[in-house]
């Protein structure tokens, strides 16, 4: 089937504009389209996934029109990698978002699926596409988007969603100003264009002008320090299903961006010998590794720790594309997949706690290893999985970085991955702690908090079983499916 | 002396886009943040159209009358570029604004420093 | 919105200039693929017409006239259209939004392509024009 590369995200918008009408009618019918859309979704990025490692990469021309004339959309190792991740993620989390955002939002009930399909339908927009105005369109739509996602509910959110808006709207503009560099001095759209036109003008100012004010634009938008100011705000205040949709993705996703523009775009060999991109985003990786693990250990607020999390988490991503050899861009990519899972079933137990007790600081969680006792037992794998502990996930992504370093020979980063795991234990094992060995020393409650119900809790546990599977499975992802995108660097 | 004419449309677009940032980043006022926001992407949108220019060149318009080969014509896909970055910004815009309101019900001010007292009195 | 003077004025000419407002608004739509103007310019200027009448005759009126659901389907149906100028050439073997191979009797390969874009253009121009006064009720009016 040839069509999926345009599959994937149109399905997606469909529903999204189908939702609005059907929500007049019964509100129910608004998230059964949205989950249909997401899981049908998923069927076409795991067939892609599937055609693409037996039979090689699809490229697809929209309008019929072939490049550089028309616009392109390809599905390769890399992009099918990352769309699988992408719908998986989002299926889980949109069977959670039923019960939440009933609890929490309730009279947007069908406005805000109509904005979680839009998101997910820019997201895998960007994922798919080839040509380079193509993707800012999408990353407008899946920002915009998160925007007005992030603003409901709490009052809060408005003032960081606001900000986020301006931020990312600078983002957006500096990329649409680099590719129109990248246009006048090479005349093309087309990513694969492009890479040909290249090396004739690798010397000129406008291309290095390009190169920065692209990799300024996502790097605001993957949130690498020094440009994440605009994150922890904005996790805290948001519904807990809106988190727990864009924590994970939407980073990550214009962390693709940044990997695509390095691979496919500007060749590996530009960024490096040419003009000195990669060492830059490796060290700036590296600063945000340590600045988001000391911010995270002085944080009360659950939501916030976890956010600085993030940071930390976005900072090995960064340090892996930095690296540029073949080891470190398998543990970025392995770090996209496994971070997905594990920071989407961290927010997705901040969402449950909030829903039966509540409660967002941590201080207050004492006793709740044994009133919720399967969220808690995921929330544990996923953190012993954030720490770096075997067979969990979280330590195969980091062995694979940790090779990358020792492979370029530079130590420092090889001790910030190890030094930084210690920092993660301190803040995570502080919340083990007082979920499983404080006793509660308050009067019992009227309403004794317990696991949430089925479609909150079957979400979670299977994100938490889903990272404990892909640190067993790792080697088998590596071997087929990462390792020949990697092999581009060699 | 080509040089010199495209001179005169980048100064333009430097000094838009510095307008632009110093109303999005040193004005307290958040709508004077999102009029920033418009005159940067305004300078982005001149910057894509003087880019398409060609000296001697016609609009884009087929007329056989005026000139009958591609090289008579300026480049008309930087403007298709800029249409669709248009209704991006308007989307923004109508979503900025939006925000906005949001904001002044809540807290009954628009100036960045009242909104975070009052929200830190509140919380 | 509207001030509790009546000015005739204001009213008279506002309504006579509206239809010519709205035809010249047609007009940008279907000439777009051929000279400067298109979908959503044209869309821009049909709700700018609107909004005229909003602003000049209140709310009250218009409502009756142009109500905000009405707006809502308008820019379903743009949608829609666009949607099916989209998906249908899936289904008759091209790729997607290839207007070659839409189903219409009769014409060669390049002719359906212009048709093509005219189909779309008049989504777009719905849409925009739907969303825009849905957006102008939102923000500055105040519905019945």
């Amino acid at each position: 089937m040839n069509h999926l590369p345009v599959l994937i995200p149109i399905t997606l918008l469909f529903s999204a504009f189908f939702i609005p009408l059907a929500g007049f009618v019964k509100r129910e019918l608004a998230f059964v389209i949205a989950l249909a859309g997401v899981f049908l979704s998923l069927l076409f990025s795991a067939a892609g996934l599937f055609t693409v490692i037996t039979a090689g990469e699809i490229r697809y021309h929209l309008g019929g029109w072939p490049p550089p004339v028309g616009i392109e959309y390809a599905l390769d190792g890399l992009s099918a990698f990352m769309a699988t991740v992408v719908t998986s993620v989002g299926t889980l989390v949109l069977v959670y978002s039923r019960r939440s955002i009933l609890r929490e939002v309730p009279e947007r009930f069908v406005p805000m699926y109509a904005l979680l399909m839009l998101l997910l339908a820019g997201l895998c927009g960007i994922i798919v596409t080839a040509d380079l105005f193509n993707l800012f369109v999408f990353l407008e739509i899946a920002s915009l988007s998160a925007y007005a996602l992030m603003a409901v509910g709490d009052e809060r959110g408005s003032l960081a969603s606001f900000r986020y808006l301006m931020l990312g709207s600078i983002a957006g503009s500096f990329y649409v100003l680099g590719v129109g560099f990248l246009y006048f001095s090479t005349g093309s759209l087309n990513m694969a264009d492009v890479a040909q036109l290249l090396p004739a003008v690798h010397h000129s100012r406008a291309v290095v002008a390009a190169v920065i004010l692209i990799f300024t634009g996502l790097g605001l938008k993957m949130a690498l320090f020094p440009l994440h100011l605009w994150l922890p705000d904005v996790y805290t205040y948001a519904p807990s299903a809106v988190s727990g949709l864009i924590a994970p993705l939407m980073t990550k996703v214009a962390a693709y961006a940044i990997v695509r523009m390095s691979l496919t775009v500007f060749q590996p060999h530009y960024l490096h010998d040419v003009l000195p991109v990669t060492p830059v985003i490796a060290w700036l990786g590296a600063a945000g590794i340590l600045y988001g693990s000391i911010m995270a250990i002085a944080q009360s607020d659950f939501r916030r720790m976890l956010a600085y999390s993030s940071v930390s988490q976005i900072g090995y991503i960064g340090l892996g594309i930095g690296l540029a050899n073949p080891l470190g861009l398998i543990g970025a990519l392995l770090h996209i997949l496994n971070h997905a899972f594990m920071k989407a079933c961290l927010f997705l137990v901040a969402g449950s706690i909030r829903f039966r007790t509540g409660r967002w600081k941590v201080s207050s969680f004492a006793g709740l290893g044994r009133k919720m006792p399967w969220t808690m037992a995921a929330f544990t794998v996923a953190a012993l999985s954030m720490v770096g502990i075997p067979p969990a996930a979280g330590f195969f992504s980091k062995w694979y970085l940790l090779l990358g370093g020792i492979d370029r020979g530079n130590w420092f980063f090889v001790a910030t991955i190890l030094l930084s795991s210690l920092l993660t234990a301190v803040y995570f094992f502080r919340v083990l702690e007082q979920v499983y060995a404080v006793h509660s020393r308050e009067p019992s409650t009227p309403v004794i908090p317990s696991d949430p119900p089925a479609s909150m809790l079957l979400p979670t546990v299977i994100l938490g079983v889903g990272v404990l599977v892909l640190g067993l499975l790792n080697s088998v992802i590596v071997s087929r499916i990462l390792e020949p995108v990697a092999a581009a660097l060699k | 002396m080509m040089r010199f004419a495209m001179n005169y449309y980048d100064l333009m677009t430097a000094a838009l886009l510095v307008i632009g940032l110093y109303g999005m980043v040193g004005k307290r006022n958040l709508l004077k943040k999102v009029i920033g926001m418009n005159i940067f992407q305004t300078a982005i949108f001149l910057f894509f159209i003087q880019g398409g220019t060609k000296p001697g060149a016609t609009v884009p318009v087929w007329d056989p009358r005026i000139a009958s080969e591609a090289a008579g014509y300026i480049n008309p896909l930087p403007h298709v570029l800029i249409l669709t970055a248009i209704v991006v910004s308007v989307a923004t815009t109508g979503v900025a604004l939006a925000l906005l309101i949001t904001i002044y019900r809540r807290y009954g001010s628009l100036e960045e420093a009242t909104i975070l007292e009052r929200m830190r009195k509140s919380s | 919105m509207r001030g509790r003077l009546h000015n005739p004025i204001v009213e008279g000419v506002s309504s006579f200039l509206v239809p010519f407002i709205q035809i010249f608004a047609l007009y940008v739509i279907t000439h777009g693929h051929y000279g400067p103007g298109g979908g959503f310019q044209g869309g821009v200027i049909l709700a700018a017409s609107m909004m005229l009448l909003r602003l000049t005759l209140g709310e009250e009126y218009e409502h009756r006239t142009f109500s905000p659901k009405l707006a809502g389907i308008v820019a379903a149906v743009g949608i829609l259209i666009y949607a099916f100028a989209g998906l249908v050439p899936l289904a008759w073997g091209g790729n997607f939004l290839d207007y070659a191979h839409l189903p219409i009797p009769g014409l060669s390969s390049a002719e359906l392509r212009y048709h093509g874009i005219l189909i779309v253009e008049t989504g777009v121009g719905m849409v925009v024009w739907g969303t825009l006064v849905t957006l102008f009720d939102h923000l500055i009016g105040s519905e019945p």
